[in-house]
């Protein structure tokens, strides 16, 4: 696959999946990603889905293999199956909805613990058309977006608080600011009726920083940064690794390097991977 | 098989009729209807083809009939039941009320053998027809009840309603385009409560104008699923229900059904689960408990008995709630195809897709070749229909398992609209109630070749699944392969262009099989098959409202030929609009409806002319074996 593949534009494939709470937007992320498409009230997941969409970068062509798990908690004994082999995750959480980053939190940490040690993961805030700085906050969200360093987020965290309050209506952002934590809970009633956000960006980025995670906040509904989350993630994964096409990682034992998306992890997991697109595949 | 000619004797049957229709006219219209074969007594007069019933008319009406408990006589009342081979065998029919009346009372403490009068709790309200409901309860087993549905006027409450309105389901023609909205806003949400509360009064309302409800609670009490209506709103009813049934429990007893009015209460118990069904479309006892069966084995389903045991013998009062999380739709849908009438629960049976036997070879043979060893089944579908099966030797596919699968995949959003392949754990409680299979699903294109991409339009009836189905829960990407290389294989031998072709032909119109003849729609199944076939909706009952009274229809001759202590062959339902004819053997069922103006004669000659064709075609309409390994 990848021999063939490695002429003048490489295409290797990438085993993404996505995980958080039931009804935060994982299906309709991945339906915008894949089909440019969204559904209002869209039915619970059942299971898992499978769907594939390739993602152009200037340098290579990334096929992405994505699964799509279901959020409700009967099925989360299931995730090992689908994260064991992958190279990326989306961890996602609802902006609206303080519980849902929680969860996403636990997953983080079941990934850090379990899945491939050089597994990229993105935190993803999605619904970010329910909060009322929804308009201005696009390019300055996506942190990673060219870059591919997810390690530094720094600069970017403060851009994005400027971008923010110097956004148009005033009660919104700041409650938007403001919410980080504590405050993200309580919120008064006019605010409600505009702005729906109980996450802050400030928290949720924070988060991702300690953790070195990928950290978008997204819409599937008006498309707002999708395509960023996939594409940074594509950049992010190191050209090394790619070569070994998917599921390069499984079982390895670097125990030592934990889940934070080190560098040198990253290239280990290169050096292991072999050419082999098919064999890595354990499922 | 043999036509009806040979061994029923049809001219025999249409005498009999031509007497009977005859001794209609002469009699003065009872107040009741019933129908009970009595060979003893004089030949008893037919039912009045009602003259000015419409539904709504109807349903208001026919508490009128409310209030008769048990009445003493029994003896020859009208019926349209005729039993030709059987009729001199028959048991007393007298006999066979006593031992239903005896069943149906035998076991119930004294004080609950008069009816109750379910008076208005203090605390909250009662919909409309518990206020002033006559509580009637058939004991444990007692299958009996049903019966009294279907022959005795004894059941009073509901049985004469159940006539009139049975009557006036078949009034196709008077069918006003109201009556159609007010049916389609059945499936409708009551809607949210506001947070203080204000607009309780709407949503109760339009909650009690269901006409069908459904509700799941814990042995507790606590609830767990409804199809309408969200827990707080009718936590009261909810409570009531809890209330009657541990009433019962408390004696030892366990209450059936009862009935309020036109609107029938059944209730189903399962281990840890109640479930309830609340009706006031006219389904009998045993239709509703088979709904209530599926949706207790949807639970399974997604549960698998022994983690639902496990739920509750770690903590009776456990929310199952959250377990389910995700499952709900699957019960709406489950339980909407029943509101809106499935052929396929009512029959227990499966519908297939009419193709060749050859061609259906061909797509069993490609199945066979590339079949790898992980699979366990393997189903091609197209829209509910069945394409072929591929299946290990020792094990058969059960009907309530592939409805609850179909159901998943067809009705349901959840999985088509994840817009990939999709791998799902399910339990097939039919097969094995204790675990789980590991199910890959993926969906034919197959409008590839004529437009572009435009999967938005493509309806449950024309969309082709792939399923394929594994113990191993790893085995997802050898099923791809399989799944890649089987389409293949449908590929090169223009398998794909035959089901699509055998989709877009749809089910054959009555008149195309045999011109001429009187009927406006059928059913048979074929009992060794488990399988059904029916003929097109169109052009009588393509609106959805028109095929669910025709799904009434069958009901209520389906309970008419399968009511435990009968032995009818033949059964037949007139009134003014339409007619209604079932034919059982121990080959098959068959069920019909015609215009009011077809005599009986002609229903039965154009019965034994479609039974003809159905044997005749029987390897296209049926799968007959599958492919086995």
């Amino acid at each position: 696959m990848s021999d063939s593949a490695n002429a003048s534009k490489p295409s290797s494939s990438v085993k993404l999946v996505l995980l958080g709470e039931a009804a935060v937007g994982k299906s309709s992320l991945v339906l915008r990603f894949v089909n440019n498409d969204f559904q209002e009230n869209k039915e619970p997941t059942i299971g898992a889905a499978f769907l594939t969409q390739k993602c152009s970068l200037p340098t290579r062509t990334i096929k992405f293999e994505i699964w799509d798990t279901a959020g409700q908690e009967r099925f989360a004994s299931l995730a090992p199956m689908y994260y064991r082999n992958a190279q990326a995750a989306l961890v996602v959480y609802d902006i609206t909805k303080p519980s849902s980053l929680t969860k996403a939190k636990h997953w983080v940490a079941e990934l850090q613990r379990q899945a491939s040690p050089g597994i990229v993961i993105a935190l993803v805030g999605n619904k970010s058309d329910l909060a009322s700085d929804n308009g201005n906050g696009n390019e300055s969200n996506s942190s990673g977006g060219s870059g591919g360093n997810p390690g530094e987020p720094g600069p970017d965290a403060e851009t994005t608080g400027d971008a923010i309050s110097a956004g148009q209506d005033g009660e919104g952002n700041n409650d938007a600011i403001e919410g980080s934590g504590e405050n993200a809970e309580e919120e008064s009633d006019e605010a409600a009726a505009r702005d729906a956000r109980k996450v802050s960006t400030r928290e949720a980025r924070t988060y991702a920083e300690e953790e070195s995670l990928l950290f978008f906040e997204t819409s599937a509904k008006t498309g707002t940064n999708v395509t960023e989350v996939f594409t940074a993630i594509a950049n992010a994964i190191p050209e090394s690794s790619l070569k070994g096409g998917r599921g390069a990682g499984a079982g390895t034992g670097q125990t030592g390097l934990g889940g934070r998306a080190a560098e040198d992890s990253r290239v280990n997991l290169g050096d292991r991977a072999t050419a082999t697109a098919k064999e890595g595949c354990a499922c | 098989m043999d036509p009806p000619n040979d061994d029923h004797g049809t001219p025999e049957l249409s005498e009999e009729l031509r007497d009977r229709s005859s001794s209609e006219r002469q009699s003065p219209a009872p107040t009741s209807r019933n129908r009970s074969v009595s060979p003893e007594g004089p030949r008893p007069p037919l039912p009045p083809r009602p003259d000015s019933l419409n539904l709504l008319a109807d349903e208001s009406a026919s508490a009128r009939a409310a209030g008769s408990a048990v009445p003493e006589n029994l003896q020859g009342k009208a019926t349209t039941a005729v039993s030709l081979t059987e009729i001199s065998s028959q048991p007393n029919t007298d006999g066979v009320r006593e031992v239903s009346a005896g069943a149906g009372l035998r076991s119930l403490p004294e004080s609950l053998r008069v009816k109750a009068s379910l008076s208005q709790p203090s605390s909250s309200r009662v919909s409309e027809a518990g206020d002033s409901a006559s509580i009637r309860s058939f004991a444990p087993g007692s299958e009996a009840g049903q019966v009294e549905d279907l022959f005795g006027d004894f059941s009073g409450t509901e049985a004469g309603s159940q006539r009139s309105d049975a009557a006036s389901l078949l009034e196709f023609p008077g069918l006003r385009d109201d009556s159609v909205d007010q049916f389609l806003r059945e499936f409708d949400p009551v809607g949210e409560l506001n947070e203080d509360g204000s607009n309780e009064d709407i949503i109760l309302a339009r909650w009690k104008a269901k006409r069908k409800h459904y509700l799941i609670l814990s042995a507790a009490g606590k609830p767990i699923w409804t199809r309408h209506g969200e827990g707080g709103l009718i936590s009261s009813y909810i409570g009531i229900i809890q209330t009657i049934i541990s009433f019962y429990e408390g004696s030892d007893d366990h209450l059936q059904s009862f009935s309020a009015g036109d609107t029938k209460f059944v209730v189903v118990t399962r281990g840890p689960l109640h479930l309830v069904a609340i009706s006031r479309m006219l389904e009998s006892e045993s239709q509703l408990k088979l709904q209530l069966e599926a949706l207790y084995m949807q639970i399974l389903s997604t549960l698998t008995l022994p983690s639902l045991t496990h739920l509750f013998s770690i903590r009776p009062s456990t929310d199952l709630k959250r377990p389910l999380q995700g499952s709900e739709t699957l019960l709406s849908t489950l339980a909407d195809s029943f509101t809106k009438g499935s052929p396929s629960t009512l029959l227990s049976a499966l519908e297939c897709l009419r193709i060749r036997k050859a061609h259906r070879q061909a797509i069993n043979n490609a199945l066979m070749k590339t079949r790898v060893k992980s699979l366990l089944y393997g189903l091609v579908v197209a829209g509910g229909r069945l394409v072929s099966v591929v299946r290990p030797k020792k094990h058969s596919l059960h009907p309530g398992d592939l409805q609850l699968l179909f159901n998943m995949i067809f009705e349901a959003e959840g999985v088509k609209a994840g817009g990939g392949e999709s791998w799902i754990p399910v339990c097939l409680p039919g097969f094995n109630s204790s675990g789980y299979l590991y199910m890959y699903v993926s969906f034919l294109d197959l409008r590839s070749e004529t437009a572009t991409i435009a999967d938005e339009a493509a309806t449950k009836e024309d969309s082709v699944a792939i399923i394929l189905i594994s113990a191993d829960k790893e085995s997802f990407f050898e099923l791809q392969e399989m799944r890649n290389a089987f389409v293949e294989q449908m590929e090169k031998n223009e398998s794909i262009k035959i089901i699509k072709a055998a989709i877009e032909k749809g089910r054959p119109i009555v008149g195309d099989i045999v011109p001429g003849i009187p009927l406006h729609h059928f059913i048979y199944k074929s009992r060794a098959n488990v399988q059904f076939t029916a003929s097109s909706y169109e052009p009588e009952f393509s609106e959805v409202s028109k095929r669910q009274r025709l799904m009434s229809v069958y009901n209520n001759l389906h309970a008419g030929v399968h009511s435990k202590h009968t032995h009818i062959k033949i059964h037949h339902c007139a009134s003014q609009f339409a007619s209604s004819f079932a034919w059982v053997t121990p080959l098959f069922e068959f069920y019909c409806v015609s215009g009011p103006s077809a005599s009986r004669n002609a229903l039965a000659q154009s019965a034994s002319k479609i039974v003809q064709w159905v044997q005749r075609e029987e390897e296209r309409l049926f799968i007959i074996g599958g492919a086995i390994f």
